[in-house]
């Protein structure tokens, strides 16, 4: 209800501003904040109850609000022609639909500890593949630990399927700010937010505590399903929320 | 982006991405310098440079003494850490200063030794590779010296506008010390992922401007940083959480504009 006030309040104030142009249904701002698999506390004791409602209804839903509000302006500058303002708001576009991409990604890919999701055994082609690339799941985990910790920044890091030609190759990939995996022929099977939001409240400076301890709330069975599908499959939760 | 892989860089990361991981050696050797000033910051900075530049001159066997003896050092506060409450908690205050902030100092000497030898060995591929690191800790290192040094209690003097040419170039370029602050949150709330928003001067005109960096970038070369407020995550998200703005208007009641005045030249 909150996000739907928003968004008519944001619609009247662009509608009232912008005359005499006029949405049509087409114009519509059309996503909105998923809703979480599970419970904000669900992945205590590895990620607090507080830093995951801060994370889900302010920041995740902030990125959507700025989303369809940045989009509003692109239709208004698509339909005047205005090629200036078009590619005045594609960053803007870039960073918020990042941020929605990301982060509905992002809480697909977690699962509470004692789930039989957070296992790697949910995941048993994916495990094959990152044991043939990495020679174990350990020296994968390490990789992806140090290249979490070498963000300089704010951003994020995602295991990636990269598909050259016949091959799928595996590929961990750190992306800054909120630019999404969005690649030709890159699939994001699993991401973890690098961002100080997504931690801070619980470890503080102690990036390297979170980093281990976000291994044991991975979703290994989304992971799978990501590793197995189409790019497309893995979007498929972006289609769920318009 | 520093730090940040391109498509096309993306392949061969993961073999090497160990090599980028910053290897943090917690320290105590916390040295004071006193009350610092920018002359001292400054001075101190430069005599690192100096002596950085110096082995060129000297043997090569006097390359790591050399860079012992330039290591920067986590400068105090000219203030408590609880004395920008209610602005800046003094939880806030402590882990920004004596945890982020010693890592950038912790490694920045850590990269720079690993340069000197880089240097050292003749090894170009590495030299190149640390030197986003250089950047972004001893970006970091300068941009919380400076920061530090522009903010104070308003007790000493806190929130207190500026006065003389530097009051004068702001209300000549933006109207009114309120429209400057109201441009400069517009400027800090703009970006985009981790970074700082600066008043810099330009040292080729004189002219004042607002200016984002992302990350740890420093202001450098043809700016001149004059006052700069951190929009890094940890520098507010204890007290605020996402409530950034409310961050932002708060700090220009701690802002020390006597240390910006004096830097603006």
């Amino acid at each position: 209800m909150v996000l739907i006030s928003l968004l008519s309040t944001s619609l009247r104030a662009f509608a009232s501003e912008q005359q005499p142009f006029e949405f049509g249904e087409m114009a519509r701002p059309p996503f909105t904040l998923p809703k979480l698999p599970y419970a904000y506390d669900a992945l205590e004791p590895y990620i607090s109850a507080q830093i995951m409602e801060l994370h889900h209804s302010k920041h995740h839903q902030t990125y959507v609000t700025s989303l369809n509000d940045a989009l509003l302006f692109q239709a208004q500058a698509v339909h005047t022609t205005n090629i200036v303002s078009q590619v005045s708001h594609q960053q803007l576009i870039k960073f918020h639909a990042g941020g929605h991409i990301n982060h509905s990604l992002f809480w697909e890919n977690l699962a509470p500890a004692s789930s039989s999701e957070a296992k790697s055994s949910a995941a048993p082609k994916l495990s094959n593949q990152i044991a043939s690339t990495w020679g174990s799941e350990e020296k994968f985990r390490e990789a992806f630990k140090a290249a979490l910790l070498g963000l300089q920044g704010s951003g994020w890091g995602w295991l990636v399927k990269v598909e050259v030609g016949q091959e799928q190759r595996l590929s961990i990939v750190t992306t800054k700010d909120q630019d999404p995996i969005v690649g030709k022929g890159e699939v994001p099977v699993f991401g973890i937010d690098m961002w100080e939001h997504a931690y801070y409240l619980q470890y503080l400076n102690g990036k390297a505590a979170y980093v281990e301890n976000i291994w044991n709330v991975i979703n290994w069975k989304t992971a799978e399903e990501r590793f197995i599908g189409t790019r497309e499959d893995a979007f498929k939760i972006l289609k769920a929320y318009v | 982006m520093n730090g940040h892989t391109s498509a096309e860089e993306r392949a061969p990361l993961q073999k090497s991405t160990s090599s980028l991981h910053i290897h943090i050696q917690p320290t105590d050797s916390r040295t004071s310098i006193g009350n610092m000033s920018t002359s001292l910051f400054r001075a101190s900075a430069l005599r690192c440079a100096l002596r950085a530049s110096a082995p060129t001159t000297a043997s090569r066997a006097g390359l790591a003494s050399t860079a012992i003896r330039g290591k920067a050092t986590l400068p105090d506060l000219a203030y408590d850490y609880g004395a920008l409450e209610p602005s800046i908690s003094g939880k806030i205050m402590e882990l920004h200063h004596k945890n982020h902030h010693q890592t950038y100092v912790t490694s920045f000497n850590n990269f720079s030794e690993q340069i000197a030898e880089a240097k050292q060995q003749e090894n170009i591929q590495a030299q190149i590779a640390l030197q986003p690191l250089i950047n972004f800790h001893g970006g970091g290192h300068i941009n919380h010296t400076l920061f530090w040094e522009n903010l104070a209690p308003t007790s000493q003097g806190g929130g207190d506008p500026p006065t003389g040419a530097l009051s004068k170039k702001i209300n000549d370029s933006y109207g009114s010390l309120d429209s400057f602050k109201e441009k400069f949150n517009t400027a800090l709330a703009g970006i985009q992922g981790s970074g700082w928003a600066w008043l810099v001067q330009d040292t080729q005109t004189g002219a004042i401007g607002i200016k984002t960096y992302a990350n740890q970038d420093p202001v450098v070369g043809q700016f001149r940083p004059i006052l700069g407020i951190d929009a890094w995550e940890h520098a507010y998200y204890l007290d605020y959480q996402n409530r950034k703005a409310e961050y932002f208007k708060a700090i220009w009641n701690v802002v020390n504009w006597k240390a910006a005045e004096k830097r603006l030249k």
